[in-house]
């Protein structure tokens, strides 16, 4: 069984929030066919949350076929985004090491990395990085939004 | 589909003052929606108005098709808490539970039983004496005990203390989640709203400010940041919520109704909490007015 968090400051809606912790624990293995995905009930309570909020982040993963909601019983793992997919990632992850050990020594910073990957995903994949949805443009300060409606 | 609550063009007026006014709106059933609005806004009003103790002097009210005032027949779809959840105060709870079975005709005293006990609250203790996160605890399990079908809570958390506050949000999840209730709770504290509720209703000023679906809302409301705009159409807008200026930039809170057409506007995204407040601000004409009223000079 795994528990959710939820990010108070990311911008993604809570739905998407479940949805992407679900998809992360079976990408790593967290999650195997016919585990149990925690109660909506649970989940409302525990988080605080609306429990229809739950129901269309569970309905999503039913459509894309990786869970399936047995009524009356509870929502269960039907498939693994782990597959061959985890046997390869130790030989990328090695290549990436060597990378990022190379962008070290070119003299990029941890932040040109993430900005020159983003640019990148962007380009070959054609999507939106995952973390620049989190973090894009939070609030100005509450100063500068005083100071502006000062101005204005 | 089913509408838990709908109002046409509702008015209530107390003297020369219209409290709510033109108040139009739709609640599906099913959904947990804020009404929000600064004090006076006409929350309270609105609310009276759904549970029929007040008749309307404009307008109509329907709660799953039927006019509450007056009608005895709607009230046990009706669960209302009102604000500072009075209750009995020299009453325990045990009694009051004894007491909501007498008064209602449908009544799941079990329900309330295993909710107080499950939150540790004394059944033998008068609630006058519990603290005010019990007191809505409390409160809130003899309302659901009703089994209503719209359950309205009038500021059920404006005097609770954080944790206390986010228990109470904890046991009205899960009453949606047991129960399947539409739920209406108005506040004016919008930080949490977010993840309780998925529908919104703004008052602002007796008028409805801004109502839908949540997830619709956070879509399609954007903040646009650009040189200094004299207020013609941009392709993409629908409508400017609220403009800021500088004597170089301009700030707009906008609902888009299409892609954004013009380059020169840096788009960012908005949560639920600046668009209410966007939606609730007219900071620019109460301050206009203020500084003639303190001769002030702007």
């Amino acid at each position: 069984m795994i528990e959710f968090v939820l990010d108070g400051r990311s911008k993604v809606t809570a739905s998407v929030q479940l949805v992407q912790q679900v998809k992360q624990a079976l990408r790593v293995g967290l999650l195997v066919p016919g585990d149990q995905l925690p109660k909506v009930r649970d989940v409302a309570q525990s988080l605080a949350i609306n429990p229809n909020t739950v129901l269309k982040a569970y309905r999503e993963l039913e459509i894309e076929g990786l869970v399936t909601g047995r009524p009356g019983v509870g929502t269960f793992v039907a498939r693994t985004l782990a597959g061959p997919s985890l046997g390869n990632q130790a030989a990328l992850r090695e290549e990436l090491v060597a990378w990022l050990q190379r962008a070290q020594a070119a003299g990029l910073t941890a932040e040109d990395v993430t900005a020159l990957v983003e640019i990148t995903m962007r380009a070959i994949l054609g999507v939106e990085p995952p973390s620049t949805q989190i973090t894009l443009s939070p609030p100005p300060p509450l100063a500068v939004r005083q100071a502006k409606r000062r101005e204005g | 589909m089913d509408m838990a609550l709908e109002t046409e063009g509702l008015g209530k007026r107390y003297g020369q003052r219209w409290a709510l006014r033109d108040c139009s709106l739709r609640l599906p059933a099913g959904r947990v929606a804020a009404l929000v609005g600064p004090n006076g806004a006409g929350k309270t009003t609105l609310l009276h108005l759904a549970v029929g103790l007040l008749p309307p002097d404009a307008g109509e009210v329907r709660v799953f098709g039927a006019s509450p005032y007056a009608n005895t027949s709607i009230l046990p779809d009706i669960g209302f808490v009102a604000q500072e959840t009075p209750l009995y105060r020299d009453f325990t709870a045990a009694e009051l539970v004894t007491m909501g079975g007498r008064l209602n005709r449908r009544w799941d005293a079990a329900l309330a039983r295993e909710r107080l006990a499950s939150l540790g609250i004394p059944p033998n203790k008068p609630v006058g004496k519990l603290s005010g996160g019990q007191r809505a605890q409390v409160a809130l399990a003899l309302c659901v005990a009703k089994r209503p079908r719209l359950l309205l809570l009038d500021e059920p958390v404006a005097s609770l203390d954080p944790l206390a506050r986010r228990e109470f949000l904890q046991t009205l999840m899960v009453s949606v989640a047991d129960t399947g209730t539409t739920v209406l709770f108005s506040s004016h504290i919008v930080a949490d709203l977010e993840r309780a509720c998925d529908y919104l209703v703004v008052l602002h000023s007796a008028r409805v400010a801004l109502t839908g679906d949540v997830e619709d809302l956070v879509a399609t409301h954007r903040q646009l940041v650009g040189p200094r705009h004299d207020g013609g159409p941009i392709r993409g807008v629908g409508q400017v919520v609220r403009a800021r200026h500088t004597d170089r930039q301009t700030t707009l809170l906008v609902r888009m109704d299409g892609d954004l057409g013009d380059p020169l506007w840096t788009m960012h995204h908005v949560g639920l909490e600046d668009i209410v407040l966007a939606y609730m601000d007219d900071t620019s004409n109460d301050v206009t007015t203020a500084q003639s009223a303190w001769g002030v000079s702007a």
